[in-house]
């Protein structure tokens, strides 16, 4: 199972450092984790960029995950 | 990727694509437009900083001979607050238009309030007078310490601070709180033999680009409206304008002219809705352009910010705990860029303990707009003044202090993930054998170094590749160019393609001609864009394999492409492109390759700057006398165009530590808006920029590009504020470090 | 308020037209003649976008009214390369990545222009302090600098 890793402001909302979730594709993870802590807005979520093993995907939804990444939710990050 | 590709094209220095035109001047940017029947428009802006709009009074300007068109808030259709995409990040579509025309409130000096379309320009600027409004003033908030008092005057009474548990039971002017963290900075700092801590101030700055915004309009009620402006992003200015005016996006057509420099400040409308409404009203093509002072007072600038750093080390250079603080100017509307200065701050360094807290603080000012790496300048540079500061505590070399401590791969961030693999020890190593760095530093002067980081971003490409009968193409793209990205567009097709880069040529397409993309920004456009235009060439070689094999009766896999030739590995044929080319209406149809992606992947820019600056003791006068700057390219698509970036990022930034900032009176408003007295350097302030690139591939991207607009800027305010300080043996804190502020550092201690 | 009729010589070509007492070289050139080459960064003589000659001297035509040129001699970015191809200092700045985003390189050539022509050999102080009035905000001054200092040399070289 792929293991989420929560930032410490998710883990205000959490209360856990981290879970390990079954589904495979983005938005799936996105709806398992919201339905485990109540406090984490899934639309707020999807707001939210991702790093999937390191890889930075700004407007994630159907990436799939391997059973042993690491999953990270990150502000979205503009630029000049 | 792999680690050693063989190029054929890319690392070269061509000449630029667009580049005859614009050394002839007939390169036509936003203010180069003019259409049959064009009429011009101007703005009226507040002389307050601060106040309610209690009337205003259109009536003798719409009476005048010479007025064509007035227009004011009233004119936009009704708009809820939403959070829309907006040049490089989103924005609340409500704030952009009362940033675009006040509505009931005047929240900076500069403030858009009306505008007038009369035949001339003069026309247009002498009836602005006939227009009355009636104010009732409000004390302005001018800076983030008066705006987070309990007592102060509250901007927007509907503006609640987000990032608390519990929702505030006032109106702040704290728009939002973030805190990140991870370890124990507690543990840590216990840990710790020297600990400093310092507080910072860094100014309001604006981009500075010799180009004011300008546009030239035309309104149709039949569809078919255009946009003609200079901006980062055609279609995110058709996104924005087209919602504050209730449009449909087909509608619209904005094409992007060429741009006179942008740095982040081209990525949000100000004109362009209000000259659609004054076209629409008068029924002409309607030009506006802005005056250097309007530039100054109502467009950009970057976020002041007042900042603190505290970092813990061990003696042998280990460093335990970094804790950082900071407020940011959002200006008048919330959305500075708190968010990634909170995230950049310490990502230059592997340590487990870290916890920095930041607010989003709303200021009578202009909005902020994004300034190349936005947010990151500020908070860096306090990071790296104390790490300086540390590493001369300890009797240590500045970069062994940093490649004992150096970001790398499987650092963790306290943004979330670890970092793939980076290239920040290959340059603190490249800094450290420089010839800058191995020089003895002339006597009387000083020195300062430090690192920068930037995430870089991806995001959305559209591109097609067209080949034409005779083997050429063209690259329609949705990029604008702002320092030379068509030339290394046409490089990597190039590289596919396997013919010589001049045979290519790229266009900007308007927003009818592509799917969306997004803007040039967030040092994405070599990198994403890049990525989209690799993606297209190769369906182009695909297609051009098939025809072949067709032709031969064989099957594309028995056909190589190499130097613009397809073979049959399977027999003796042979077509050049050319051939293949000229022969496709008999093949199935001409050939393109087309790529709309999202691309992922971006891989951070670190750099590295060293700095000597002497300093007039009298005077208090800086001069910078050696300046090298080294970043990781990734791979350096054209190398002279790459320097380019770490050079201008640099002296951006040596202009934003020596002598930028914006001088308010006690009104709230600027003093200073225009170039002889907000001084950008000039080409006798600077030695030359030395430059190294260093390249560690980015593995997400086929040829290993990792942007390299952005992070030059970031060092700069750290290496010049230290060297400063090195020079006349005073901490400086607050930038810039311009005469008086030195001189009195001198004087006082 | 009446237009008055200027007559003059732009790029060595004879050029009328009529302007208004408070237009500008500058206005007169872009949005008059359609010469839009010249740019306008401030329209106050601070950043050099609108470099010109006038009778020979390096003006910003942003500080000149319209109707001072009358029987005046101006030279514009646009008459910099001859119908041949492109002028030595043209071809250095493209080979030396001299531009980004290009809006201060035409008022960058006229200026160097003018430079080489009053000093054939500066140095390089000499050519940063003849072009301080010449803003740019995207290079950092390095290549356009050096791109002066190899246009200089091989218009030595050739003359």
């Amino acid at each position: 199972m792929a293991i989420v890793i929560f930032s410490s402001e998710l883990q205000k909302l959490t209360g856990e450092e981290q879970t390990q979730v079954k589904a495979i594709v983005f938005k799936d993870i996105v709806a398992e984790i919201a339905n485990q802590y109540p406090a984490l807005e899934h639309d707020a979520l999807m707001k939210m960029a991702v790093a999937i093993d390191g890889e930075i995907i700004h407007t994630p939804f159907l990436e799939k995950v391997a059973p042993d990444s690491e999953v990270h939710f990150l502000y979205r990050i503009s630029g000049g | 990727m792999s680690e050693a590709q063989e190029f054929k094209y890319i690392g070269q220095r061509t000449v630029r694509p667009d580049g005859f035109d614009k050394v002839t001047g007939r390169a036509a940017y936003g203010a180069d437009l003019t259409l049959p029947g064009m009429i011009w428009g101007k703005t009226l802006r507040s002389p307050h900083a601060h106040a309610k709009i209690r009337s205003i009074d259109i009536s003798k300007a719409e009476a005048h001979p010479d007025v064509m068109a007035v227009a004011t808030f009233k004119d936009f259709v009704t708009l809820q607050s939403e959070s829309i995409a907006a040049g490089e990040g989103s924005a609340d579509v409500l704030d952009l238009a009362k940033n675009c025309l006040a509505d009931d409130k005047v929240l900076y000096h500069g403030h858009a309030i009306a505008a007038i379309a009369a035949r001339t320009e003069q026309a247009a600027k002498d009836a602005l007078s006939l227009i009355e409004v009636k104010y009732e003033l409000l004390k302005p908030v001018m800076d983030v310490e008066d705006a987070m008092k309990e007592d102060a005057v509250v901007l927007h009474d509907d503006m609640f601070t987000a990032g608390y548990e519990e929702k505030p039971a006032r109106a702040s002017n704290i728009a939002t709180r973030v805190e990140m963290k991870m370890g124990d900075v507690d543990a840590g700092f216990a840990d710790a033999d020297v600990i400093v801590e310092r507080e910072f101030r860094t100014p309001t700055a604006h981009q500075g680009y010799i180009e004011p915004h300008a546009c030239t309009v035309t309104y149709d009620e039949d569809g078919q409206s255009m946009i003609w402006c200079c901006t980062q992003g055609h279609f995110d200015v058709r996104t924005s304008t087209a919602k504050v005016l209730g449009m449909e996006l087909s509608k619209l057509k904005v094409v992007a002219s060429e741009i006179g420099g942008g740095f982040g400040g081209k990525t949000v409308i100000y004109q362009e809705p209000v000259a659609l409404i004054l076209s629409k009203k008068s029924g002409r093509p309607v030009k506006m352009v802005m005056d250097r002072d309007e530039v100054f007072i109502a467009t950009g600038p970057t976020s002041a910010a007042k900042l603190k750093a505290k970092v813990g080390i061990k003696k042998d250079g280990t460093i335990t705990a970094m804790q950082g603080w900071m407020a940011y100017e959002a200006g008048a509307f919330k959305g500075s860029p708190m968010m990634p200065g909170v995230m950049t701050m310490f990502t230059p360094y592997d340590c487990p303990n870290v916890l920095v807290e930041g607010f989003d603080v709303v200021v009578n000012k202009s909005k902020v707009a994004a300034y190349r790496a936005p947010g990151a300048p500020q908070a860096e540079y306090a990071a790296e003044m104390v790490i300086n500061e540390l590493a001369e505590k300890l009797g240590m070399d500045p970069i062994d202090l940093r490649l004992k401590n150096a970001a790398k791969e499987g650092t963790q961030t306290i943004y979330g993930p670890k970092l793939k693999k980076v290239g920040l020890v290959e340059c603190l190593e490249a800094a450290k054998n420089s010839p800058h760095y191995q020089s003895a530093l002339p006597e009387g002067q000083g020195r300062g170094l430090a690192a920068g980081f930037w995430f870089n971003v991806g995001g959305q490409s559209s591109v097609t590749v067209n080949m034409n009968t005779d083997g050429t193409g063209t690259i329609v793209e949705g990029s604008p160019d702002i320092g030379g990205s068509r030339a290394s567009m046409q490089m990597m097709a190039a590289e596919v393609l396997q013919i010589e880069p001049k045979h290519l040529k790229p266009i900007i397409a308007d927003t009818e001609n592509l799917p969306y993309s997004q803007g040039t920004g967030g040092s994405r456009t070599t990198f994403a864009t890049g990525m989209a235009v690799i993606e297209a060439s190769e369906k182009v070689v695909a297609q051009v394999k098939e025809r072949a094999a067709a032709v031969w009766n064989v099957t594309a896999e028995q056909v190589d492409y190499a130097d613009g030739v397809v073979r049959n590995t399977a027999g003796e044929d042979s077509m050049t492109l050319a051939e293949v080319c000229k022969g496709a209406e008999k093949t199935g149809g001409q050939i393109s390759g087309s790529a709309n992606i999202n691309a992922r992947g971006a891989g951070p820019s670190f750099a590295v700057h060293i700095c000597d600056v002497a300093v007039d003791q009298e005077t208090g006068k800086v001069d910078v006398t050696r300046y090298t700057a080294i970043q990781d390219a990734g791979k350096a698509i054209h190398p002279g165009y790459v320097e380019g970036q770490l050079q201008g990022g640099a002296v951006q930034g040596i202009g934003w530590a020596l002598n930028e900032e914006y001088i308010f009176n006690e009104d709230g408003v600027m003093e200073n808006p225009g170039f002889l007295d907000y001084r950008i350097p000039l080409a006798s302030d600077l030695p030359m920029i030395e430059t190294i690139i260093v390249e560690v591939p980015n593995a997400f991207h086929p040829y290993g590009v990792r942007g390299v607009g952005e992070s030059g800027i970031i060092p700069p305010l750290g290496a010049v504020g230290y060297a400063v300080g090195n020079a006349i043996d005073r901490k400086v804190e607050e930038l810039p470090c311009s005469p008086p502020r030195v001189l009195a550092l001198i004087q006082n201690g | 308020m009446a237009k008055t009729h200027v007559t003059t010589s732009i790029n060595g070509e004879p050029q009328e037209f009529l302007c208004e007492p408070g237009d500008t070289l500058l206005d007169v050139l872009r949005n008059d003649l359609n010469m839009t080459g010249t740019k306008e960064g401030c329209g106050s003589g601070d950043c050099g976008a609108c470099s010109v000659t006038l009778n020979g001297r390096l003006v910003c035509s942003c500080l000149v009214l319209g109707v001072e040129v009358e029987g005046a001699e101006v030279g514009t970015i646009e008459g910099v390369s001859s119908g041949d191809g492109l002028h030595v200092i043209q071809e250095k700045f493209l080979e030396h990545a001299a531009l980004q985003c290009g809006i201060c390189t035409p008022g960058i050539i006229v200026s160097t222009k003018a430079l080489l022509e009053e000093n054939p050999n500066p140095t390089e102080e000499e050519a940063r302090y003849y072009l301080a009035g010449n803003l740019c905000r995207c290079t950092g001054y390095d290549k356009i600098i050096r791109a002066v200092m190899d246009s200089a040399e091989t218009l030595r070289g050739g003359a």
